[in-house]
């Protein structure tokens, strides 16, 4: 990603430069605004200091590094005798030429598509009758959501573990009870579907309140007049919806979506605590991928590659939005 | 407009039914860690259960390492977030506040380093804290969860520092403030809700954090709750008792702050997370 590079072009240098000059106290104000003189100068960057310091450190440097190993034969050998042993785009040609990236690739992508459009669809059409509701059953369903959105991912995957748990579990209760009798002790874990079926559920669960109670938050600013304007015009519900509600709340849904693709694409708790990426590494996105291939199987700098190969995916997948957003900035500042 | 009751209807059950569905998942946590284990190992659910018993949760606090871990999370999170909430304090108000070149190129980098990929870093994050010798260590953990949540922090700050008036300030120096005695005394009071939102999204995301706790510190006594909660499952395999009463004190400090905090969540977080 391009932090680094980010960072460095207006940040040290200019600050450097700045640095070097005036320094604030000697900066007379301009005349009729008080104060005013002092904001130029030095000050500002000399309090941007340390953060773009910690954040060069500490995240700048592990994105560099991670480039760096991506070309790099680090295995347990060379990790354990700290050998550096260079070996140019071996790691990405192996990467990229093996079935089983493109597959993980694949797989992360319809997770990432199937996850972002329940979490939308659903958290639209919560966040909606949100703005339906009596106020008591507003309290009610939002005190629901709340618990949800509040739930600690860890915490979360492990009950949904109990939920879905083969003996005494509550959902194998109810589906035997609905007469799905074959269920009674179908263990939920033990195949590449049923174990994704988990996951989706349990994030899709997690992530539709954020949607939900800030599209009802958003939907609560849309002036009165518009549905009145609407109604005036003959508007019936439908039509008041797409021509008034989803204009307004567009920009809104665009940036949940981005937020969103994000979030599901990198999640990395929840995949990997469920099952661990099994049963046997069907369930691996491609965040875990990456662990289990570098961490797990010690091929670090394979796990490198695959990391690189990650977020250039992420980029791919919100470089619309990113662009928009970049463009927006300009305009707005 | 007059609405028929059955028109009414639908939207109020379908509330009932998506509050239990939203709930049920947290009700089943706790009633589980409270029921005696004849409860839970029943052919059919207890769904409301008579007795409650506390010999789950006395079985996952007596767990090996238990305080220690509440200790290290506890350390972690809070240095994590009081460093953090000190460093924006600082960049939000030169940004909210302050005229100068390359402004939109800090708010951009900010704005990018928000969407930081660490759940793929880990790797690289690892080498670099073995080879300074520092696994097993809470030093590093406070380090980059302080920059994990530093980007949000930062612009959440800046929009309420942006939202105080600037007049307040400057009648403040004209009284005979400096810039900096202003700022203490008219702006951080009327900063609290701005503070108390983004210290405590930073704590959840901290006490939440399970990938690079997970890779860089092996070490048991070393670890955080999340890890331990997930290797708690793990030795524990189907008391389900005790794995949800561990859950359940995982989760209970989150859902208390969170009650505190939902109100000032709505909005704020789309804003501050990509309007910058």
């Amino acid at each position: 990603m391009s932090v680094a590079t980010e960072r460095q072009d207006p940040g040290p240098a200019a600050a450097g430069v700045r640095r070097s000059g005036e320094p604030p106290g000697t900066r007379r104000p301009a005349p009729g605004t008080p104060g005013r003189g002092r904001l130029t100068g030095a000050a500002p960057y000399l309090l941007l200091l340390p953060a773009l310091a910690v954040t060069a450190l500490l995240l700048g440097w592990p994105l560099v590094k991670d480039g760096l190993l991506s070309f790099q034969n680090l295995n347990m050998r060379q990790l354990i005798q700290h050998l550096t042993e260079w070996n140019g785009v071996d790691n990405y040609r192996e990467t990229l030429t093996s079935e089983d990236f493109w597959r993980v690739t694949l797989r992360s992508v319809i997770f990432t598509a199937v996850n972002v459009v329940l979490i939308m669809l659903l958290g639209t059409l919560v966040g909606l009758l949100l703005a339906r509701l009596g106020s008591k059953m507003r309290l009610l369903l939002s005190v629901g959501l709340v618990l949800a959105w509040a739930m600690p991912p860890i915490a979360g995957t492990t009950v949904f573990q109990w939920l879905f748990a083969a003996r005494f579990g509550v959902v194998n209760w109810v589906l035997d009870a609905l007469g799905w009798h074959s269920m009674a002790h179908y263990n939920w874990t033990g195949s590449q579907f049923s174990t994704f079926f988990i996951i989706t559920v349990l994030i899709v669960w997690q992530s539709i309140p954020f949607v939900a109670i800030n599209l009802y938050a958003a939907t609560t600013t849309i002036p009165g007049e518009l549905y009145e304007a609407a109604a005036l015009d003959g508007a019936g519900t439908w039509k008041s919806f797409t021509s008034v509600t989803f204009p307004f709340l567009k920009p809104f849904l665009l940036a949940t979506t981005f937020l969103e693709v994000i979030w599901v694409f990198k999640a990395f708790t929840q995949v990997f605590a469920i099952n661990e990426g099994g049963p046997d590494r069907l369930t691996e996105t491609l965040p875990v991928y990456a662990f289990i291939e570098g961490v797990g199987n010690q091929h670090y700098g394979m796990g490198a590659a695959i990391s690189v190969l990650t977020i250039v995916v992420l980029l791919a997948l919100t470089s619309y939005y990113l662009r928009t957003v970049l463009r927006q900035e300009e305009d707005e500042l | 407009m007059k609405r028929s009751p059955l028109a009414r209807l639908w939207p109020n059950a379908t509330a009932v039914v998506l509050f239990i569905g939203f709930a049920f998942p947290v009700y089943w946590m706790f009633t589980t860690a409270f029921k005696p284990t004849s409860d839970i190992i029943s052919e059919d659910p207890v769904w409301f259960p008579t007795g409650a018993t506390l010999d789950h949760f006395q079985k996952a606090v007596n767990a090996d390492h238990f305080w220690r871990l509440v200790g290290n999370s506890l350390t972690i999170t809070l240095s994590a977030v009081g460093l953090s909430l000190l460093i924006a304090l600082l960049a939000s108000f030169a940004l909210a506040r302050m005229r100068f070149k390359g402004r939109r190129g800090f708010l951009v980098t900010f704005m990018i380093a928000q969407m930081a990929p660490w759940e793929v870093l880990v790797i690289a994050i690892y080498m670099l804290v073995r080879d300074g010798d520092m696994l097993n260590s809470l030093l590093p953990l406070t380090l980059f969860y302080m920059v994990m949540v530093l980007p949000f922090t930062i612009l959440t700050l800046r929009a309420y520092v942006a939202a105080i008036p600037k007049e307040l300030e400057e009648s403040a120096m004209v009284d005979g403030c400096t810039r900096p005695q202003a700022f203490v005394r008219v702006i951080f009071p009327l900063l609290a809700p701005g503070l108390m939102a983004t210290s405590l999204f930073g704590f959840i995301t901290a006490w939440n954090e399970f990938p690079l706790v997970l890779i860089l510190n092996k070490d048991p006594g070393a670890q955080t709750l999340p890890l331990w909660l997930s290797s708690f499952q793990t030795a524990f395999g189907d008391d389900w008792g005790a794995t949800m009463a561990a859950a359940s004190l995982f989760a209970i400090p989150i859902l208390v702050l969170f009650l505190f905090l939902q109100r000032k969540a709505v909005g704020g977080l789309t804003s501050g997370a990509v309007k910058g």
